[in-house]
């Protein structure tokens, strides 16, 4: 194992205000920001939907904002066939629903607030992502 | 106000993943090949979240009322059972196939990138069917 592009400062600040935006929205609206629940109730749900639009809305503005102010390029690599970005899609979407949540709702918030629930969750796509990585890294 | 509120934590929440750099698939992926050429910094923007997160919960499990809603919306489910534990492991494997989880999913919608849309729609057509699917049962 090599450790390589090791950027702790910069993943620590935005973790942080991955937090200070999770305290507003709790604070404020009185909501758990689990991104997977949002977008999901924004398609299915009228109760909130401007909410959960503005929300979202805001997601999107983030990575622009943040254009604007340091004109710097922000780097995305993403690798995969049409197969394999559809298969990713939908196993995020179908597992996200059926578990109740994802990084944001479980692994932030869960676990913030010590729920053993979400503990498990993270755990789990935790163990599962990495191990995917690694057949896919053998194939 | 409220309105406002919503949008504010979006905008803090999508500058923290372009800041952290879970915007970039690239780098999850390289997060997660732990036994190859490793990137552990986005362990950093999880104990950074936590960190902020963790003290404000506790804090306010005393407090009654948000400032603009009638009531904290407190998740109410506490049951380990096989959907939170299938749900997992499938969410898992789907990340770890392209690097993109549903926030930076949706942040990645300003790149304008067809395979992040290619996910994006996908991810959008497992929540509807497993919305069908509940729906029918």
């Amino acid at each position: 194992m090599t450790i390589i592009n090791f950027t702790p400062l910069s993943s620590l600040l935005g973790g942080l205000l991955i937090g200070l935006a999770v305290i507003i929205f709790f604070i404020g609206n009185g909501r758990i920001a689990g991104i997977s629940g949002i977008t999901n109730n924004f398609l299915f749900s009228t109760v909130n939907r401007l909410d959960n639009f503005l929300f979202l809305l805001g997601i999107i503005l983030g990575p622009l904002l943040y254009q604007f102010f340091t004109e710097a390029t922000i780097p995305f690599v993403i690798d995969g066939s049409l197969i394999l970005l559809v298969s990713a899609g939908l196993l995020v979407g179908v597992g996200t629903a059926i578990g109740g949540g994802c990084t944001s709702g479980h692994g932030v918030c869960g676990i913030s607030r010590f729920s053993l629930r979400s503990i498990v969750a993270t755990l789990l796509f935790m163990i599962a992502a990495i191990v995917t990585v690694y057949v896919k890294g053998m194939i | 106000m409220n309105r406002f509120c919503s949008l504010v934590s979006g905008l803090v929440f999508g500058l923290g993943l372009t800041i952290s750099g879970m915007t970039n698939p690239e780098k999850v992926i390289n997060f997660l090949n732990v036994t190859r050429s490793w990137d552990p910094s986005l362990a950093f923007v999880m104990i950074g979240a936590i960190a902020a997160s963790a003290p404000f919960f506790y804090l306010i499990k005393n407090k009654n009322k948000p400032w603009f809603a009638e009531s904290f919306s407190w998740p109410t489910l506490k049951e380990i059972d096989s959907k939170l534990i299938v749900g997992s492991l499938l969410f898992g494997i789907g990340w770890g196939l392209i690097g993109l989880c549903p926030g930076p999913a949706i942040a990645s919608i300003s790149f304008m990138n067809p395979s992040s849309f290619t996910f994006i729609l996908a991810m959008l057509a497992g929540f509807s069917l497993v919305r069908a699917y509940n729906l029918l049962k």
